[in-house]
């Protein structure tokens, strides 16, 4: 059973000149339990839409997305938020980690509103990534790529079905995001979680036994970019 | 809510400077509620009479306020004198239980002396069951020497203790220049009442009567005591008399009979009452301090609000990175409402801690000023909406109450954050 299954997703925005324009339009895409996906897609392609669609961020115009079984596509919003917090883990280029926390806080928070805060199961991951002697560190504290590390425990602690990473090595030199590629992909598969990995990097994307091109999934992206309110989105 | 007090105890931290100053705000305006309405709770009862052990006072004509301000309170300046002959009457009347003469005009450092008779420590009832009590070693004056017995205050005050000598000085108020050549010698320190009586010393009436300078005037005339020598009832003289009745009918009658159809005496009766109509007709001070207070809850409760919806813009990207982790809206709408909460309740507790200050501080004044003592840890009473409840229990629940509703608006706003916008860089 596909642990991601979408079928004719679509999703528009309104652009300021008051035209709609279409910038997620997948007719279909499937992925399998622990598989592992690199999809390039260049600035502006629709990339993070798509991951947001995905994770219930968005709401699809049309169309279906089911993750591990949750039809995300049929719920509200505080459904998809339930699905999200048991069934998804988030790698973002940025990291969004919470300045306020420490590293072990913020990737309880990776668990609270799914399975609920599990302190040994942070810590265990924390430590998994090489940061046991930095658990109570704030994200200020710690250097770039310790802080992607935190994010991609972080991403884990909800024992995700579904890893999805947004250019998670953009903000990282070569060396350290070849680290936390390994990283990432060792740990999807130490969890059984199945990665889909977004960047325009074609190094970041050679590592990836499956690769696919965003343009031959998504019908709008080659079309134009996206309007400012999508961005981001 | 484990993950909501989480998030709480994360922004306070993570905001510590500007939730110490709202924590303080609101400690003020919470201790600033206790404590007015605590102070105006216990002063009303301690002026309105309370369980007095005595229903009346008899005075020269005048006001009836005056009248017990100057007896009960040792306040204010004496109306005038009565002839003693009223005194016997009254002390005679079968309808009287208890009449005891008040003869005032003499202090000590600004402490009243009142000469009075040994009857004042036995049976009177300063109040209701209560007799004065006699710290260890002491007695009651002898009513034909020169003897004193001091309130506690004036002892704790004065340094006086059992054996000391003093020399009363002249009038109400504190004159250095106006100094007694009697010497009187401390016989007894009273226990402490908590009561106005705590400000006097007591010697005995003959005493006053004989002190070099007083004129008595009973007879209309001008006679001064003489050394060795009697004096003849006609020409003494009472400030007051202190009247315990032994039915409410007899105070009727008393009232009816000098009050109304008399024009030599005023009948301050019941003294309750009387301290009440004080208390109406400076009634508009309490309101307007209630009112000043409601104020300040309500500038703090804008304090709150201005505190955290001032973090709004920079916790954009933190309200959605929570819902990207799953946090449903509701759960960030209660985040921001029970941070709100938590700054209130916060704020009350230390607000105990300002109430007891303020109180303790206000205590110190009255207790100075008129000998009635305030108890910090005896609260005061509001009545909203018909309720009794002491004020210690709801100002916290309101301020927490208001606290929780001032952080409604930035739980609005952060409710309506887009998730998807505030998370990530365009890509």
């Amino acid at each position: 059973m596909p642990v991601l299954e979408i079928q004719g997703l679509t999703k528009s925005f309104l652009s300021p000149d008051g035209e709609r324009t279409t910038i997620v339009d997948v007719p279909g895409f499937a992925m399998e339990a622990g598989e592992q996906i690199g999809l390039a897609g260049a600035s502006g392609s629709g990339k993070t839409t798509f991951l947001n669609l995905i994770a219930g961020i968005l709401q699809a115009d049309a169309g279906t997305i089911v993750v591990a079984g949750h039809a995300m596509t049929g719920l509200d919003e505080a459904g998809r938020d339930a699905a999200r917090a048991l069934a998804i883990g988030y790698v973002f280029q940025t990291f969004n980690l919470l300045q306020g926390f420490t590293a072990l806080e913020n990737v309880e928070l990776g668990m609270l509103f799914g399975p609920g805060a599990d302190r040994a199961r942070a810590t265990q991951l924390l430590e998994r990534v090489g940061l046991k002697d930095r658990l109570h560190y704030r994200p200020k504290q710690l250097s770039v790529g310790q802080q992607q590390r935190v994010a991609v425990a972080r991403a884990l602690a909800n024992r995700p079905k579904l890893v999805l990473a947004d250019e998670p090595t953009g903000n990282l030199d070569r060396r350290h995001a070849r680290e936390a590629l390994a990283l990432i992909r060792e740990t999807c598969r130490e969890g059984g979680a199945a990665l889909l990995l977004v960047s325009h990097d074609p190094e970041v994307l050679a590592q990836f036994e499956t690769r696919r091109d965003l343009a031959e999934i998504n019908r709008a992206s080659a079309a134009q970019a996206a309007p400012p309110e999508a961005r981001g989105a | 809510m484990s993950g909501i007090l989480l998030l709480v105890r994360r922004s306070l931290r993570q905001h510590a400077l500007s939730t110490g100053i709202t924590v303080a705000s609101v400690a003020l305006a919470c201790g600033l509620v206790m404590a007015v309405f605590s102070i105006k709770t216990q002063t009303h009862e301690a002026f309105t009479g309370g369980d007095i052990g005595y229903d009346a006072v008899l005075g020269a004509r005048g006001s009836q306020l005056q009248l017990v301000l100057n007896t009960v309170f040792h306040l204010e300046t004496s109306p005038g004198n009565l002839p003693w002959q009223t005194y016997l009457d009254l002390k005679k009347d079968k309808q009287v239980e208890l009449a005891i003469p008040y003869m005032l005009g003499d202090n000590y450092r600004g402490f009243r002396i009142v000469g009075t008779t040994e009857e004042i420590f036995d049976p009177f009832e300063y109040q209701e069951g209560k007799k004065f009590a006699f710290q260890p070693g002491g007695r009651a004056f002898d009513p034909a020497l020169a003897e004193a017995v001091i309130g506690s205050y004036v002892a704790e005050k004065t340094g006086l203790t059992v054996g000391a000598h003093f020399n009363p000085y002249h009038g109400v108020d504190y004159d250095e220049k106006m100094k007694h050549d009697e010497d009187y010698v401390v016989v007894g320190v009273l226990e402490p009442t908590n009561t106005p009586s705590d400000r006097v010393l007591w010697i005995p009436i003959e005493g006053l009567f004989r002190m070099g300078g007083h004129t008595l005037r009973g007879t209309g005339k001008e006679f001064k005591a003489e050394a060795g020598k009697a004096i003849p009832d006609e020409n003494k003289e009472v400030s007051a008399v202190m009247i315990k009745f032994r039915s409410e009918f007899a105070g009727m009658t008393l009232d009816q009979k000098i009050n109304k159809q008399g024009n030599t005496a005023t009948l301050a009766w019941p003294i309750g009452k009387v301290m009440l109509e004080l208390f109406e007709k400076i009634g508009w001070i309490d309101r307007v301090l209630a009112l000043v207070a409601y104020l300040v809850v309500l500038v703090a409760a804008g304090s709150i609000l201005a505190s955290i919806y001032n973090t709004m813009n920079e916790r954009r990207r933190e309200f959605a990175i929570l819902r990207a982790l799953g946090a449903r809206k509701a759960t960030v709408f209660s985040a921001i409402v029970a941070e709100a909460a938590a700054i209130a309740v916060l704020g009350s507790l230390f607000g105990f801690l300002v109430y007891a200050t303020i109180l303790s501080g206000a205590a110190a004044v009255i207790r100075a000023q008129t000998g009635v003592v305030l108890d910090v840890f005896r609260s005061g009473v509001v009545e909203p909406f018909g309720f009794a409840l002491p004020v210690t229990v709801a100002a916290p629940l309101l301020m927490v109450l208001i606290g929780a509703l001032a952080g409604v608006v930035p739980a609005i706003k952060a409710y309506s954050t887009d998730v998807a916008s505030n998370l990530t860089p365009t890509s």
